[in-house]
């Protein structure tokens, strides 16, 4: 029951082959079983899961169901959820119980999905190892001696070890395509402006956008379905008409022209991922794909763009915990600026602070122009550089991480080595384009241990349908995406 | 002799009278109990965003329209960061580079002469709340009803150069918002604020001096206070061979002086950057057009067409336009009259301008209406009151005791224009006043106005002046 597809899983709920009730509880028993490990749920209230559950049931027996009723999914620590702590992975957000629906988890109780907990973080989706998370680390289901990536690493590590059906997760860098890569899933970060940011609490707000995470396309595409759509509450929220991301799927990929750009195949790629991401082509090709060079010249300039701009809104973003309206407050403090400080100082993880640092000191009078400005100069050369690209093909495909899971405490220490896991990621943020990262094969590292590898596939804005219709042919041709990691049967 | 000159700018914040806040849904309604009107949006949960409220936007448009000014066809809103209990986010949404409303001017009437104030920028921002201290022991509240109530931010140049100057563009700015509805001018409530921004220099010197900024000026005649008060200060400090340091200063109605609360050196770096959560905001020829239209006929405007329609003087016509609900009652009364002009603007700048101020009433709380006072002006201009009369009956009408004619009738103050009974009052003066017939006589003419005087009072004021006059003249001649 654990590996099979949404659709499988609907139609089973439809059928009465089995109830919601049941197979909520059954994914509450693998969480009550593997998670005190792998640690992939911050929260989990079986009766909140099971109380939807039973409203699902009843929506099934009344003939009242859609594609994803029933069906039990996790929800990363980011999204409000009324009656939830909503931590999004900070001491700072400890006792935080969210009074109201982020417009995402609206969707999914609408369509009556079951959630069954809220997904471990890093610290505000700050890091790409899951390290930063005040609630303790993640463990990589392939290797637990491995982080899975970050920040939507509880997400990544849920669907990998089979503890939901499918989660949610947010992607401001590439928070949910390196976990995704890392953990051997499928992820889709989509256009800026299709899902709504109401409610999901904000790192970056011109950067931050929630997707799916399944095992896969077609997964994806059935949450895509619920997910988006135009929330009047955001107002970078895009007024489209609704789209069924399940439209092509099964469509022949003869004729597509696929885009590799050079860039990302040179120096800083792993080889063990550049062989698999190439084999991964090669399968494209003989899926009647056009394969075709193309340039990404300021690629590089993505991370020092990313670093500067992120921080910036980060640090404006998190001022609103002060301790004053909610959130942590410090036991003692003589006066209101030392409130501020001990409240802050010890509510937020050092990462956040770094950042909250730099993007104070870019903003500051003097360095706006150098810093803030330059970057937003140097983004709209990264777009221009994608729309440049897709003039010549309709998909790039490229690696999604540089390296497969690194070991828990590997780059802890180091934030720029941390930082180099987003560099064939972030640029997508930045032009506000579509990606996507599905399973590709395994390489294997020094130590002997085989992890998995993720294939990237960016696409031009609101080319979701035709990503994953490509992510599909694949994985009808592949079965990188069905394996399962040992040890969580 | 004062060699010195002030030069003075300022900054106004109005309230815009929206339905709601100017990015979520609450109300803005004044006085309710504190945060019952600050949905998760105010008080900034985590995840919450702003929405635009377009009102704010038309707000902001028409005001940009009745000062004549660029209006931005793209404008941006900006997050100016700071920590304060009373701001939820962390920062205030305001606008920095590109506000709504680019440069215009207003024209101020000081005394005889009129002055153009050049406006620099109008920008929309969100209001904070309120800190509420003493409502428990050893603790302070936060209010955030208030938090996120729009705001027009009007900033003018430095082009004031006296105290009268600054409180004439601001009483004149104040009846402008709430002329074209934006604002409802209640300075009590904090819906028009000013700060004031003052600098001396030697008269002739090309460069501003160092200016300190008055903060929150509410009142009118605070304002003149404390930019005197300011003023004085500043000079005395100069030529005792002090320096001016640039600061934001307080008023203290109690003491009648202005207090330092911070320096430059303290001040903020507000670190301002485009709101990511906004998309800027596009504002096309048509959509001001649209708004436009609905404008009211502007106070300047009406001002000309006053002085050219009716014939008044500039003073008049500025005096009569000095607030929508003077301009509406001189037009009502001179609608429901249909005659001279000249003898309404008489009336409401005079009688009941002065029963107002002596009341403290608004205009439109008036308790003689324009029809009523057109009434009386009636039987002015056909002579069934003299205008000395005439003020009684207007007596009378504000106390409540009917119109006009009722109260002429009633009280028998009609005017006698019988010649024959004017003849028999003068024969009777004449009579009983030899000696100033005979000063009238020996070349003193005063006698002539106190013969009059004793005419119309055996008349009990009701005869004709006029006629009297004639007669007596005639009589004397004689």
């Amino acid at each position: 029951m654990i590996n099979h597809s949404l659709k499988h899983l609907a139609g089973m709920l439809a059928g009465k082959e089995i109830s919601s009730v049941e197979l909520t509880q059954e994914y509450l028993n693998r969480i009550a079983r593997f998670n005190p490990e792998i640690n992939a749920y911050i929260t989990v209230d079986p009766e909140l899961s099971l109380a939807q559950a039973r409203a699902a049931d009843q929506r099934l027996a009344n003939g009242d169901a859609g594609p994803l009723t029933g069906i039990p999914i996790a929800q990363k620590d980011i999204f409000c959820a009324k009656g939830w702590k909503t931590t999004c992975g900070s001491k700072m957000l400890e006792t935080f119980i969210a009074p109201y629906d982020a417009g995402v988890i609206e969707r999914f109780n609408a369509a009556g999905a079951v959630s069954l907990g809220k997904t471990n973080m890093d610290e505000f989706a700050m890091g790409s190892s899951n390290e930063t998370s005040y609630y303790g680390k993640v463990q990589n289901p392939w290797d637990r001696t491995r982080v899975p990536g970050g920040s939507s690493g509880g997400s990544a590590a849920a669907v990998a070890a089979r503890l939901c059906a499918a989660a949610t997760g947010t992607d401001t860098g590439g928070s949910i395509r390196q976990p995704a890569s890392l953990c051997g899933l499928s992820g889709l970060k989509p256009t800026y402006g299709l899902a709504s940011r109401y409610g999901m609490i904000a790192f970056a707000s011109s950067l931050d956008q929630a997707g799916p995470m399944a095992h896969s396309c077609e997964d994806m595409a059935l949450m895509m379905n619920v997910m988006t759509g135009f929330d009047e509450r955001d107002s970078t929220s895009l007024q489209r008409e609704k789209e069924d991301y399940t439209r092509d799927l099964g469509k022949p990929l003869a004729g597509l022209r696929v885009g590799l750009p050079k860039e990302y195949f040179a120096e800083g790629l792993d080889t063990g991922v550049a062989k698999v991401v190439e084999a991964a082509v090669e399968e494209y090709r003989k899926l009647g794909a056009e394969i075709v060079e193309v340039s990404l010249p300021n690629t590089m300039l993505s991370i020092p763009v990313y670093y500067v701009l992120a921080p910036a809104e980060a640090s404006s973003n998190l001022s609103r915990y002060d301790g004053v309206r909610f959130g942590h407050r410090a036991a003692e403090y003589d006066d209101l600026m030392d409130m501020y400080c001990k409240s802050r100082a010890e509510g937020f993880g050092a990462e956040v602070k770094r950042r909250i640092l730099i993007g104070t000191y870019v903003l500051s009078a003097g360095y706006y122009d150098a810093y803030y400005l330059k970057a937003q100069q140097i983004r709209r050369l990264i777009a221009e550089d994608f729309a440049r690209a897709f003039e010549q093909c309709d998909l790039i495909l490229g690696p999604t991480a540089p390296s497969t899971a690194f070991k828990a405490g590997e780059k802890a220490d180091d934030p720029v080595s941390m930082y180099l896991q987003d560099i064939y990621t972030i640029a997508v943020n930045l032009a506000g384009l579509p990606g996507m990262s599905i399973p590709a094969g395994f390489a294997t590292v020094a130590d002997g241990t085989a992890l998995p590898v993720g294939l990237q596939v960016i696409g031009n804005y609101f080319d979701e349908a035709r990503m994953l219709n490509a992510g599909h042919a694949y994985q009808q041709v592949t079965d990188w995406h069905t394996r399962m990691p040992e040890g969580i049967a | 002799m004062s060699t010195w000159e002030v030069v003075i700018g300022l900054e106004t914040h109005a309230q815009l009278n929206t339905k709601s806040k100017i990015f979520s849904g609450s109300s803005i309604a004044f006085g309710a109990e504190p945060n019952t009107q600050a949905n998760v949006v105010d008080i900034a949960l985590p995840g919450v965003l702003p929405v635009l409220n377009k009102e704010a936007v038309q707000c902001a448009i028409r005001f940009g329209l009745a000062v004549n000014a660029e209006i931005a066809s793209r404008s941006v809103f900006a997050r100016k960061n700071y920590f304060y209990p009373d701001l939820p986010k962390g920062y205030q949404i305001s606008q920095y580079e590109l506000p709504v409303v680019g440069k215009g001017a207003l024209t101020i009437q000081v005394g005889d002469s009129e002055k153009t104030i050049n406006i620099t920028r109008a920008h929309l921002e969100e209001d904070a709340g309120k800190s509420v201290h003493g409502a428990s022991p050893g603790q302070s509240g936060i209010d955030l009803n208030r938090a996120g109530t729009p705001l027009l931010e009007i900033v003018t140049e430095p082009d004031m150069r006296s105290a009268a100057e600054a409180v004439a563009y601001a009483r004149k700015l104040h009846e402008l918002v709430q002329w074209i509805n934006i604002c409802d001018g209640n300075m009590q409530e904090g819906s028009f604020r000013c700060d004031v921004n003052v600098s001396v220099r030697r008269k002739g010197d090309e460069k501003l001096g160092t200016r300190r900024e008055i903060k929150n000026l509410n009142s009118f005649r605070f304002m003149q206070q404390a930019i005197e008060y300011e003023t004085r200060w500043q000079i005395e400090t100069l030529e005792d061979g002090g320096k001016i340091e640039q600061a934001t200063v307080l008023f203290n109605p109690d003491t009648g002086e202005t207090r330092a609360m911070r320096s430059k050196e303290e001040a903020n770096d507000y670190r301002y950057f485009p709101d990511p959560d906004l998309l800027p905001v596009a504002i096309s020829a048509e959509d001001i057009d649209a708004i436009r239209v609905t404008l009211p006929e502007l106070p300047s405007a009406m001002k000309v067409r006053f002085e050219r329609e009716y014939g008044l003087s500039a003073y008049d016509a500025a005096a009569l336009t000095a607030s929508r609900g003077i301009a509406d009652y001189f037009t009502a009364a001179l609608v429901a009259f249909g005659g001279e002009a000249k003898l309404v603007a008489n009336w409401v700048m005079g009688n009941v301008s002065a029963k107002l101020n002596e009341e403290s009433r608004e205009i439109a709380d008036a308790p003689v209406s324009p029809e009523l006072l057109a009434g009386l002006l009636k039987r002015i201009a056909d002579n069934t009151v003299s205008s000395k009369i005439a003020k009684d009956v207007f007596e009378a009408m504000w106390s409540g005791e009917g119109d006009a004619d009722a109260i002429i009738e009633r009280k028998g103050l009609k005017q006698v224009t019988d010649t024959g009974a004017i003849e028999a009052i003068v024969d009777e003066v004449l009579a009983a006043n030899a000696a100033m017939v005979a000063e009238f006589r020996a070349g003193k003419d005063k006698a002539f106005n106190a013969l009059v005087g004793q005419a119309m009072k055996a008349s009990k004021g009701k005869a004709n002046p006029a006629q009297v006059n004639e007669i007596l003249k005639r009589k004397l001649a004689g």
